[in-house]
């Protein structure tokens, strides 16, 4: 049976993993690689690397980042973070990545996952959204995509630019839109739950899992084992991406995979 | 040291299984010329690029790949590779394959999500050397849209079902193997088949 997969995300900037890493046996926390494989040892499943450098030199500080990383890690790993167009694209794939994700590069000219999954294949093309929560009687949906909540009627809109830039785009439709372009897989950000630990929007991530034939992958909110149970099971989600839960040390891969396998979510063990 | 050969012909990810091969003891290098592929040991197909793509990038080397394997040189099809083996597949449409296996290549079932990405199990329904030393039920790491139906049971080595049971490894005798999922991302069980096929080019 397939496996839900547990996907810890490593923020790095100028080659160095930034979000506050706290680890023990570890010659030095700061390199994406050495987590890599700590991560891996961990059974993780796969890994998401995502860079928030943001300019020219740091592009190349990537490149080295994802050639080192490759050459220790044999589980496969995402790379996201300022992909604009198919050069950057082929540059990391060649690098060693597994898949690219592209975030704002796709809302602006959406026919770029068209022509990045006729090169490259749909399967290394993640499209990353960044949704948060608008409520239908503040603003309708342009598209009518609506969920019934605890707050009533909302929907969810599209951000770019790390989270800065509203536009206006209904995120169920633009994950459908996405997949019929064709994209391989979502990495769906609730901007709500972003950084709280207090659980994946589980309504937006079952929206969008419910709306398309592609896997999604839950981000943001997790807190502890539980949080990511929910959103495999109640959220139907494919896979569980994680940061700050695994980056302090407070729970391992390995107790979560156990936790959801003692309540029957398949996993690798 | 023994060579493998994998072969270029498409865009994406090459470095994983190079690196593979490099643990594995073995030099690997990677080319689209027929001298490299006919003097490697072994050669692997790898799982990049269309099926259209593939099939073109390779036929410069269709002579010189024939003659390998009829002279029982090793091959392993990794994922595309794989489904490059059978003769025809709908991906693109419709595109004339390998056909060194009978059969068709399709696209998996609507019921469920497709691509098929993540780790599933194996069950190995016939011993054979690639899997020598993989526990039955491993979990492995697939990513791929199609899958191949092959007519010849015996070309089946391990199964896995994901809305339908589809081969996950299968060969031809003696040394043609192909695994539909990626053995380079599938950590120390995929390793142990990159070891057992690159056990075989030594030999």
């Amino acid at each position: 049976m397939l496996s839900k997969r547990i996907i810890p995300c490593l923020d790095v900037k100028w080659g160095r993993v930034v979000k506050g890493v706290k680890f023990v046996n570890l010659r030095d926390a700061g390199d994406p690689a050495e987590l890599a494989v700590y991560y891996e040892e961990q059974e993780a499943d796969e890994l998401v690397f995502l860079d928030i450098t943001a300019s020219y030199e740091g592009r190349k500080t990537l490149i080295d980042v994802v050639e080192r990383t490759s050459d220790v890690l044999s589980i496969p790993f995402t790379v996201g973070g300022g992909v604009r167009g198919i050069d950057d694209i082929r540059d990391l794939l060649c690098a060693g990545a597994d898949k690219v994700s592209i975030n704002t590069a796709a809302v602006k000219n959406p026919q770029l996952v068209k022509e990045a999954s006729d090169i490259f294949g749909s399967q290394c093309i993640v499209v990353a959204i960044d949704a948060k929560r608008v409520l239908k009687s503040e603003r309708p949906s342009p598209k009518g995509f609506y969920v019934e909540t605890s707050e009533g009627e909302v929907w969810w809109e599209v951000y770019i630019y790390g989270g800065r830039k509203p536009t206006g785009i209904d995120a169920i439709w633009w994950a459908k839109r996405v997949a019929e372009l064709g994209a391989g897989e979502i990495l769906l950000t609730s901007m709500d739950k972003d950084g709280t630990t207090d659980g994946y929007d589980i309504e937006l991530t079952r929206a969008v899992a419910e709306a398309v034939n592609i896997p999604v992958i839950a981000s943001g909110g997790a807190g502890n084992p539980h949080h990511i149970y929910e959103a495999l099971t109640v959220g139907k989600a494919d896979a569980a991406l994680a940061a700050s839960i695994f980056h302090f040390g407070v729970y391992k891969v390995r107790d979560v995979k156990k936790y959801l396998a003692e309540r029957g979510v398949p996993v690798r063990l | 040291m023994v060579e493998v050969a994998i072969v270029n012909y498409g865009v994406g990810n090459l470095k994983s299984v190079k690196r593979a091969i490099e643990r594995a003891g073995a030099r690997p290098i990677i080319t689209l010329s027929a001298d490299d592929v006919a003097k490697a040991g072994a050669i692997i197909l790898p799982g990049v690029g269309s099926f259209k793509s593939a099939m073109e990038g390779l036929q410069p080397l269709m002579s010189t790949l024939r003659e390998a394997i009829s002279r029982g040189k090793p091959v392993l099809g990794i994922c595309l590779g794989l489904q490059l083996f059978f003769e025809w597949s709908e991906e693109g449409g419709g595109v004339g394959g390998l056909g060194l296996m009978k059969g068709v290549v399709d696209r998996l079932p609507s019921s469920v999500k497709v691509p098929h990405m993540g780790w599933n199990t194996i069950s190995i329904e016939s011993q054979n050397p690639l899997v020598e030393g993989v526990p039955d039920g491993s979990y492995v790491y697939f990513v791929h849209s199609y899958k191949a139906n092959p007519e010849d049971p015996g070309n089946i080595v391990a199964t896995t079902v994901y809305g339908v049971k589809f081969p996950s490894i299968v060969w031809r005798k003696p040394l043609i193997f192909g695994t539909q999922f990626h053995p380079e991302k599938s950590g120390g069980v995929g390793f142990t088949m990159i070891k057992n096929f690159v056990s075989m080019a030594r030999r």
